[in-house]
């Protein structure tokens, strides 16, 4: 097994000390086949025990360990050392405030992706005894694409909008909305509506891409946003200029 | 134990140059700009041509000369860079759905360019 | 929150980024013939004056025009924003009214051809 001497430059910072961040430098002895957060284990390990970072699976599954390396936005269980020169930087996710080192304060994304309603709201209340909702193969591939969204933030951390007006709902929030309106037992659509077809909801995006680009999952937000505006416009004429066409 | 989180501010002015991605993205927005003035050239171009054989004369002179020339060339660039963009992201913002696939949108957007090619040629050849 | 009313503009923004796609290269590719004196017969008075005189023509020039107008207006506004111009207000009402007096004019000309 070869090993590579690999020069990590980590974002450190204390909140009851530090002012600023600054970048710390490990050297780490990585074996070929390690990813960013095997080498963050080593020195976590080996050589500084308070370096702070979230991660929990290592499969690219839970989401947590989203983290800027080399200034693009990866899951550090999914960026392999070999693709990367001898120093690597990672930094906390861009976009959101530094709580200490790698960790990052994602209350605001929380509150924003609770505020779709992201969960199932059915048509009418059924009794259990009525059965279940059933669904066609071709209903659930309208939608099965966002459902494996594991909510790891890249993608706020990619969109410059969410960067330059904090408000924006922004991709996740948005595309997980679309993805409960796509579906075909459901029918929340108009209470979402509210929210996400609001100025600080799809209208902050600008189709950057930057988003579905770095998504470790290949859900395409970006795409979710775009037919959003068109079906919201689509909404918007519909009400306005033919309002005796009340759905 | 004191919460105290930094918050990294973004340059307003600057951000674009972070990543290549964002300077593509911006290419393709300026684009508009090139466009618009384009637009407003027809604006007054239709106008003097509303106005008689002497002024729709008056405008193609204005019109030829290095600076046209530069004008027309920028445009043109902008243009194709604005077509080839819009083009290439359609799949994502219309997809279509034929049972349980999607078209692939490599099909999509192929559709796009044959349209654009062959509407390219029509006009081309009725302006010549 | 309440919805927005940014259709009324996103609307001609997309139908107008459509149309552009289509259009406007080969259009900027004739203009530019134009420019460098290409052919003596390129765009004749009487030539265009007889595409204006139809109803189809006049239509056409007026969706052509008029879209790319309101599509660039829209887009230029996003990309002030982005250069970092957060007068957003002032610019928005500034391009919308350029691209709503090229509107107008274009009727106009349109009418009186």
């Amino acid at each position: 097994m070869s090993e590579r001497q690999i020069q990590l430059e980590v974002l450190r910072y204390d909140p009851e000390t530090d002012r600023e961040p600054r970048f710390q430098t490990y050297t780490v002895p990585c074996l070929n086949e390690w990813v960013v957060l095997d080498a963050l284990n080593y020195v976590k390990d080996n050589l500084d025990t308070t370096v702070s970072y979230r991660w929990s699976c290592h499969m690219a599954v839970c989401g947590s360990c989203g983290m800027m390396i080399n200034g693009e936005p990866k899951l550090a269980c999914k960026a392999f050392i070999h693709e990367y020169p001898d120093q690597i930087r990672v930094e906390p996710m861009a976009h959101f405030p530094i709580e200490r080192d790698l960790v990052t304060v994602v209350e605001d994304f929380i509150t924003k992706f609770a505020s779709v309603k992201p969960y199932l709201i059915p048509k009418e209340d059924k009794p259990v005894s009525a059965g279940e909702f059933k669904q066609t193969p071709a209903e659930l591939m309208k939608f099965k694409q966002y459902t494996l969204c594991i909510n790891c933030m890249l993608c706020y951390a990619a969109c410059p909008q969410y960067g330059l007006v904090p408000e924006f709902l922004g991709p996740a929030a948005i595309s997980m909305a679309h993805r409960y309106n796509q579906d075909s037992r459901d029918g929340g659509r108009d209470q979402r509506q509210e929210v996400i077809a609001s100025h600080e909801g799809v209208w902050e995006c600008s189709f950057v891409g930057a988003c579905s680009e770095v998504c470790p999952k290949h859900v395409d937000p970006a795409g979710a946003l775009q037919q959003v505006k068109v079906a919201s416009t689509i909404d918007w004429y519909k009400e306005h200029l033919m309002p005796w066409s009340k759905k | 134990m004191s919460r105290n989180p930094y918050v990294r501010e973004v340059p307003k002015t600057s951000w674009f140059f972070r990543q290549p991605r964002y300077m593509r993205y911006m290419a393709r927005e300026v684009t508009s700009f090139f466009i618009g003035a384009f637009s407003l050239l027809l604006v007054v171009g239709l106008k003097r041509l509303s106005e008689g054989p002497e002024a729709f004369q008056g405008f193609l002179d204005a019109l030829r000369g290095p600076w046209g020339v530069l004008f027309c060339l920028a445009a043109l660039v902008a243009a194709v860079y604005h077509s080839t963009s819009w083009f290439n992201v359609t799949p994502q913002a219309m997809p279509i759905q034929r049972g349980e696939e999607f078209v692939p949108g490599k099909m999509i957007v192929g559709a796009h360019y044959a349209v654009w090619a062959v509407v390219s040629l029509i006009v081309l050849f009725m302006g010549i | 929150m309440s919805k927005s009313n940014k259709p009324i503009v996103w609307g001609p923004f997309a139908a107008g980024g459509t149309v552009t796609a289509f259009l406007t290269p080969v259009l900027t590719l004739l203009a530019l013939f134009a420019a460098m004196r290409f052919s003596p017969d390129m765009f004749t008075y009487a030539s265009m004056h007889a595409f204006a005189s139809n109803w189809l023509g006049k239509l056409i020039i007026f969706g052509v025009i008029t879209l790319s107008l309101w599509h660039a207006a829209h887009r230029f506004r996003i990309t002030l924003f982005d250069f970092g111009v957060r007068a957003d207000l002032v610019v928005a009402t500034i391009l919308y009214m350029i691209a709503a007096i090229g509107t107008v004019s274009t009727i106009f000309s349109l009418l009186s051809i």
